[in-house]
């Protein structure tokens, strides 16, 4: 890429990327101004709703292909260059290392090096080169659309950051948005009334709720989030991030509080949101440590030339992505980088020193921003929010609480990954460790259809931030896209069976449903198998690895990880038991549910008579995830998906790092040795899952009910969901009960006291006052009024009407006047 | 010779006279009488002193006005007298006392 190539390119995909981001909302604005108006059995809202955000998937698919092209990725080169997985699995990583070694330090020199390294490349002449440094920024395109305020050199602005993983995220969430909304039309059908009947809502005489069909406002809704998530994507900067964070959070209330006339759904709606408050918390702290100590937001600026404003990547990373610290304890501190050879310097005393940061606030830092991904995507402690979320409507599950806003979460982390030093991303693979597990045990005896799915996406969420945890950036992004796509058919799959059964969720009274709905017992087939990590083992087809579906690479990936990062520290072995374990617990709930559901004697023959198969404007989404489901990680860890994952991957995660000792993260060269080993083991432990929930739900060769009951206690504890709900009650809720009663006895007691005082004292000085004013005040003014009265009364008596009188009158007081100026006045 | 003094002292008769006429007399006519007494007292006390004292020829004038007064005076007077006469029957001011406090 040239320079005039790479500013015509990144122009190119800004504009793709940023209508295909605009469309939903202009979509919201079109259907909630105009469907209020407008009829209500119209579907023209979801035609509206599935044109932008289909238009959105063609912009983003045609921007993948532009980026592929751009970053010379040859993405096929796995089938078309390469005969084993062997060479298939060893080349992602000496491609790129290749390709980006020549320009590892100097960006703007970069440029003209690219095309040249990466047209000659040959995977087995780069071997020597196994561990160099990925550059991610050189092919990523930063910039500015919007200016919000600049405090003198600090700036803050709507940016926009497009790299691979931007891209691919923008493919995977319009695809997944536009299955969605199609299914959705049909899902939603029964709202296309004037005349609603809610039959889970009682009026005060008895009857059924009625309202208005609300269309129109779901596929708003619907596309007022996909615009959030895709701005959240696209953003260039963390603050800008967290806007979008927030949006997404306010759609989310306003989706699981659809219905929200149900007392229910409200409370999901208001636990989702306050739930997500709390991590949002720590993500405003981390961000005013950034703004603090950084100055800026940006996570990169990737303007050619070296002296322009750095971002956050650039500025806490070398550009070998090497953190650089100072001193020991709490007097560590990190270096702040500039950009290309220059240093960030800044003036202390008399001299000139690199710029630094204090080591544990940037731990700090990152905790705050990972405290905002816990909320987002349900993890230990703050999961309990998602499990209540499927109040919502079906295809908000799939689409919100599972496959796109729950991913955020570890889009962030994956994206913030520069900033996050080893400690804090060993707290990550913790979290991620022990919610994959919570996840997984309650899932097994939950018996609503949504409740499984809910608890597996909790569950393999925490596989995702495990994987990033222990250092396997790729491993959990591939999985995301991976689950999203699954996740997303297996959520689709339960609304058709949910919709077939008219609103019956509970796996209990299903059963037998696979003669009545062949279409979805089997696409929800493909989702099983993919999320539980099944292959054929030893079945290799040459180029396309093991014969599988998506989620066995990535689970493969994930297991992978953890075991090279437990053999390095043995102390977290954990870490990859843990996850190991429950790859059978996974496969295991899957198959219950799905032989709970399609198979075996119908349970409750008045739900199976009237069950039916979806119509075709439901089943054709399914066809259309279960084909990605299956087939989006061909090819594996040398597949197209995980190459283009691992082309942005950040520079210092291929080679390997550690913080000391005791704490080191493994290299892509440790990983691969581990491979072989993690896929054995993951995939037998996988299938020793399916068989037991074969033998439990599918043959019935053990009787559930038996193992229930000799298990009991356990069993009560994981349908009470590990007791989280009234572990928080009685830790946060009770707690502030109580704190509110002594606050209202300290109301009544002293406060309403005090006021009562007040009071009795303001009508005692009143009293005294109104006694002064009649008692002295009205006196006085009295006396004044009774002597006037008293004088006129008294002069009454001279106005007699003589007229002759009154002319006696004058003469006298006219003789007198005379008499009186003669005797008193001086002569 | 006929002095200032002279003049006073008619003048002063005259008004006298007008006083203790509009005093004693119980006809409405009759304190009308007395009221044109004073006035023409008054008025030969400013002739007098436009004649002897400074006044000059203002002394006549207000003189003219004092007449032209007591006439438009003595007008009204008469038809309030006239009307009393209508509604009493009598011009006798003592029963006119409806004013009294």
């Amino acid at each position: 890429m040239s320079p005039e190539n790479y500013i015509q390119i990144g122009t190119t995909l800004k504009w793709l990327l940023t209508t295909a981001w605009l469309l939903p909302l202009v979509g919201f604005m079109i259907e909630i101004l105009g469907g209020y108006w407008s009829d209500r059995t119209s579907k023209t809202p979801a035609y509206i709703a599935v044109g932008c955000i289909g238009a959105g998937f063609l912009l983003s698919l045609v921007a993948l292909f532009t980026w592929v092209d751009a970053a010379d990725m040859n993405a096929w080169s796995a089938f078309t260059g390469s005969e084993s997985q062997a060479v298939a699995h060893a080349e992602p990583a000496d491609h790129y290392a290749g390709e980006e070694h020549v320009h590892a330090d100097d960006h703007a020199h970069s440029e003209g090096g690219h095309a040249e390294a990466g047209h000659g490349h040959d995977a087995n002449a780069h071997v020597e080169h196994h561990d160099q440094p990925n550059n991610p920024l050189a092919t990523a395109f930063s910039g500015t659309y919007y200016k919000l305020g600049s405090f003198g050199t600090l700036l803050v602005s709507l940016d926009y950051y497009i790299d691979g993983l931007t891209v691919l995220m923008f493919a995977m969430v319009t695809l997944i948005a536009t299955c969605i909304h199609i299914f959705a039309i049909g899902y939603m059908s029964d709202e296309l009334t004037t005349h609603y009947e809610d039959h889970q809502v009682h009026t005060s005489d008895g009857k059924h709720f009625h309202r208005n069909g609300r269309f129109y406002r779901f596929f708003a809704f619907l596309s007022l989030f996909c615009f959030s998530m895709l701005g959240l994507v696209l953003a260039g900067n963390i603050f800008q991030v967290f806007i979008f964070w927030e949006l997404v959070g306010v759609c989310s209330y306003l989706l699981i509080g659809f219905y929200v006339e149900r007392k229910s759904a409200s409370t999901a709606a208001n636990k989702a949101f306050i739930m997500n408050r709390l991590g949002d918390f720590g993500f405003l702290i981390g961000l005013m440590i950034l703004w603090t100590w950084f100055g800026t937001f940006q996570f990169a600026n990737t303007e050619p030339g070296t002296n322009a404003q750095p971002g956050l990547f650039q500025m806490i990373r070398t550009a070998e992505g090497d953190l650089e610290t100072v001193g020991e304890g709490m007097d560590k501190v990190a270096l702040i980088q500039g950009r290309g050879s220059n240093k960030a310097l800044v003036v202390e005393g008399d001299k000139l020193v690199q710029q630094q940061i204090p080591y544990w606030l940037l731990i700090a830092a990152g905790l705050g921003v990972f405290a905002g991904c816990i909320g987002k995507s349900a993890q230990f402690p703050l999961q309990t929010w998602l499990p209540d979320a499927m109040e919502g409507p079906t295809p908000v599950s799939a689409l919100v609480h599972s496959a796109t806003m729950v991913a955020a979460g570890v889009y962030l982390v994956g994206r913030f990954y520069p900033m996050f030093t080893p400690e804090v991303l060993l707290i990550i693979a913790y979290t991620g460790c022990i919610t994959l597990f919570i996840g997984a045990t309650i899932a097994v005896v939950v018996t609503d259809i949504k409740q499984v799915l809910a608890y597996s996406t909790i569950s393999q969420l925490g596989y995702m931030m495990l994987a990033l945890g222990v250092g396997g950036w790729m491993a959990g992004l591939f999985h995301l896209i991976t689950h999203a796509l699954f996740k997303s058919l297996m959520f689709l799959c339960s609304g058709s069976v949910i919709h077939g059964c008219h609103h019956e969720q509970e796996m209990t009274k299903m059963g037998g449903l696979y003669k009545k709905m062949p279409i979805t017992c089997w696409t929800m087939f493909i989702g099983v198998v993919a999320i539980s990590g099944l292959a054929i083992p030893l079945l290799t087809l040459p180029g396309f690895g093991a014969l599988s579906f998506s989620g066995y690479h990535s689970k493969d990936a994930i297991v992978a990880s953890a075991l090279t990062f437990t053999s390095l520290n043995p102390v977290h072995g954990l870490l990859f038991f843990v996850p190991l374990i429950t790859a059978g617990i996974t496969a295991f709930y899957m198959f219950r549910m799905w032989f709970m559901t399609f198979f075996g004697k119908p349970k409750d023959l008045h739900v199976y008579d009237h069950a039916h198969e979806s119509p075709s404007v439901m089943t054709a989404p399914l066809f259309v995830l279960a084909f990605f489901a299956a087939f989006c990680a061909i090819g594996g860890e040398g597949g197209p998906l995980a190459k283009l994952i691992l082309s942005t991957e950040p520079a210092h995660v291929a080679v390997g790092f550690s913080e000391s000792a005791s704490l080191s993260f493994p290299s892509h060269h440790q990983i691969h040795a581990n491979h072989a080993t993690a896929g054995a083991v993951a995939l037998l432990v996988a299938l020793t899952g399916t068989l037991l929930a074969y033998l439990f739900y599918g043959r019935q060769v053990v009787d559930p009910g038996k193992v229930k009951s000799q298990f009991l206690p356990i069993h009560q504890f994981l349908k009470e969901k590990w007791t989280f709900d009234e572990l928080y009650d009685a830790m946060w809720v009770r707690p502030v009960h109580v704190v509110s009663s002594w606050a209202v006895a300290f109301d009544k007691n002293v406060l309403d006291w005090f006021l009562h005082y007040l009071a009795r004292l303001t009508v005692g000085i009143a009293t005294m006052d109104r006694r002064f004013d009649e008692l002295v005040v009205d006196r006085i003014v009295n006396v004044f009024g009774e002597v006037t009265f008293s004088a006129g009364k008294s002069l009454r008596a001279v106005q007699t009407g003589q007229l002759r009188q009154y002319i006696m009158f004058i003469a006298v007081g006219v003789v007198s006047l005379f008499v009186m100026l003669f005797v008193f006045l001086p002569r | 010779m006929v002095t200032l003094n002279s003049y006073l002292l008619v003048a002063a008769v005259l008004f006298v006279c007008g006083v203790v006429c509009m005093a004693t007399k119980r006809n409405g006519i009759g304190i009308l009488m007395g009221v044109e007494l004073v006035l023409n007292g008054a008025n030969i006390n400013l002739i007098a002193f436009s004649k002897f004292g400074t006044l000059g020829i203002d002394g006549q004038v207000v003189a003219m006005f004092v007449i032209v007064l007591a006439a438009a005076e003595a007008a009204v007077a008469l038809a309030i007298a006239l009307n009393f006469y209508n509604n009493h029957l009598t011009i006798d001011v003592d029963q006119a006392s409806e004013l009294k406090g």
